[in-house]
């Protein structure tokens, strides 16, 4: 029976600023690359914490540095982490983080090596963070309707039965979720290329459309044309979408745009892990096409929630947002089960609409708010990868 | 209704997709156009993989290959009329 979406609630945690998380997370998140021991020293101390280990933040600057602070304030503000420890190498990038997290009101507290030693830090982190487990494990879940809701999307090892299945099943879920109040977002900047005349279109008015053209001609001119050294036949599509069948970009692009459905229009364009301001509705974010470091730029955004349509089998997860696989390929059902959330292989069988997959894909969003492990999560997935821009100094 | 072996998303597509692991060579093959879930038969040139294309019509070297309603490329060798179509024969306009 089909939903009706109007009266729709999920169980979740509001935070001290209003938002909604799905999960409740204490993450121990590292300023810098070098500060990744004792933060997983924290992490193993500690039951119930999760460390989020990464390769960056020394020698970054301009806004290459900007977009990881971003990332990394985004990550610890994210609606899913219930508090937070940040350690760094040294106190004034880290106390730069713990000040842009503390701004949602959630507990935060920062913790530097240097003068200290990995000893004495992972000691004093340690007690904080038991403080914050046993704070956290007593918050409850409350209702929340459907409109507190921030649900990001993005496809990975596509292949022709994404664009025939698994996409518009996505674009038939923010169809319907869109007008009901919640925050969309899709992005995969090189993965519009052969689309972007449909993509410049499928703006709210002409003015975000021509600001979507900007942004997705820089990336071809600076990016693209600039590093090029051969006719990217190499990279898109990839080795695995050539395999499941698509043969040219535009083939790949065109499939890729199902997910925002039929009638969804964005609102405004968001810069790599930049939060949305301008209201409900859907956004695109400049963002990298490869699968983890997408995923990472929009929970950093502040979506909690990500669907995520796969053909021949991306296994990505992220630490602290669920990934919900949606596969319509058959062979992908029966070789890699394991991975798949939604099954909608029905669609190619002609057993199953679009409009049935939507709704199970909705059904399947309101169990993983409410609390369901994904495939990802019981895997054991939590890529966490930072898009870098440029070299450091 | 009985499951297709091919799906074509729009009446001006030259391309179809294999829907089924396994389909040979001289397939009489189901087609669904799921814009309106109208149905023909094509018979299949060659043993073609899960989600890969086949061609609904004999194309030639440099016509354009139509999905979506809309230009995914252009044939760089001809093929015929069921088929396969893939990087052997089909390459992007843009580089």
């Amino acid at each position: 029976m089909p939903f009706d979406t109007s009266n729709l609630t999920f169980k979740g945690y509001r935070r001290e600023n209003g938002r909604v998380g799905v999960r409740n997370h204490v993450i121990i998140l590292p300023v810098d690359d070098i500060s990744n021991a004792a933060c997983e020293a924290v992490g193993n101390n500690i039951k119930g914490t999760l460390a989020l280990p990464h390769a960056y933040g020394r020698l970054q600057f301009g806004e290459d540095l900007d977009l990881h602070f971003r990332t990394m304030i985004g990550i610890g503000s994210n609606p899913n982490v219930a508090a937070v420890i940040v350690i760094g190498i040294e106190p004034g990038w880290t106390k730069q983080i713990v000040d842009g997290i503390a701004k949602t009101g959630k507990p935060v507290e920062g913790f530097s090596i240097e003068q200290n030693g990995d000893h004495k830090t992972i000691m004093d982190a340690s007690k904080r963070a038991k403080e914050f487990v046993h704070w956290a494990s007593e918050l409850q879940r409350e209702d929340c309707p459907i409109a507190d809701l921030w649900v990001s999307t993005k496809c990975g090892e596509s292949d022709t039965t994404t664009g025939l299945g698994s996409c518009p099943t996505v674009g038939n879920m923010y169809d319907k979720l869109l007008p009901e109040g919640i925050y969309g977002c899709f992005g995969e900047t090189s993965e519009i290329t052969g689309a972007e005349h449909i993509c410049k279109s499928r703006a709210i008015n002409e003015e975000v459309g021509e600001r979507w053209y900007k942004m997705w001609k820089a990336y071809q001119d600076d990016v693209i044309f600039a590093h090029q050294t051969n006719d990217l036949s190499d990279s898109q599509p990839t080795k695995g979408n050539i395999e499941g069948g698509l043969t040219t970009i535009e083939e790949k692009a065109l499939g890729n745009l199902e997910k925002i459905g039929r009638t969804s229009r964005y609102i405004d364009i968001l810069d790599p892990a930049e939060a949305p301001e301008s209201g409900p509705g859907l956004y695109f974010m400049d963002s990298s096409s490869a699968a983890a470091e997408c995923v990472t730029l929009m929970a950093a955004g502040g979506y909690v929630v990500h669907t995520f349509p796969t053909g021949q089998g991306n296994v990505v997860g992220n630490p602290i947002v669920p990934v919900i696989k949606i596969t319509a390929n058959p062979r992908t059902v029966r070789t890699m089960s394991e991975h798949i959330d939604v099954d909608v292989s029905g669609i190619l069988r002609r057993d199953m609409t679009i409009d049935e997959a939507g709704d199970a894909l909705i059904d399947m969003i309101r169990r993983t708010a409410n609390g369901r492990t994904t495939a990802a999560e019981a895997l054991g997935h939590r890529e966490f990868v930072m898009t870098k821009l440029y070299r450091s100094a | 209704m009985t499951a297709p072996h091919l799906l074509v998303h729009e009446h001006d597509d030259n391309v179809g997709v294999v829907v089924v692991e396994g389909l040979t060579a001289g397939t009489k093959m189901l087609c669904v156009v799921t814009a309106d879930n109208s149905s023909f038969e094509l018979e299949s040139k060659s043993d073609v993989p899960i989600g890969h294309k086949i061609a609904l019509k004999d194309l030639k070297e440099g016509d354009t290959a139509m999905k979506y309603g809309e230009d995914i490329g252009k044939m760089v060798a001809g093929v015929e009329k069921g088929g396969h179509v893939h990087t052997h024969n089909l390459k992007t306009k843009r580089w």
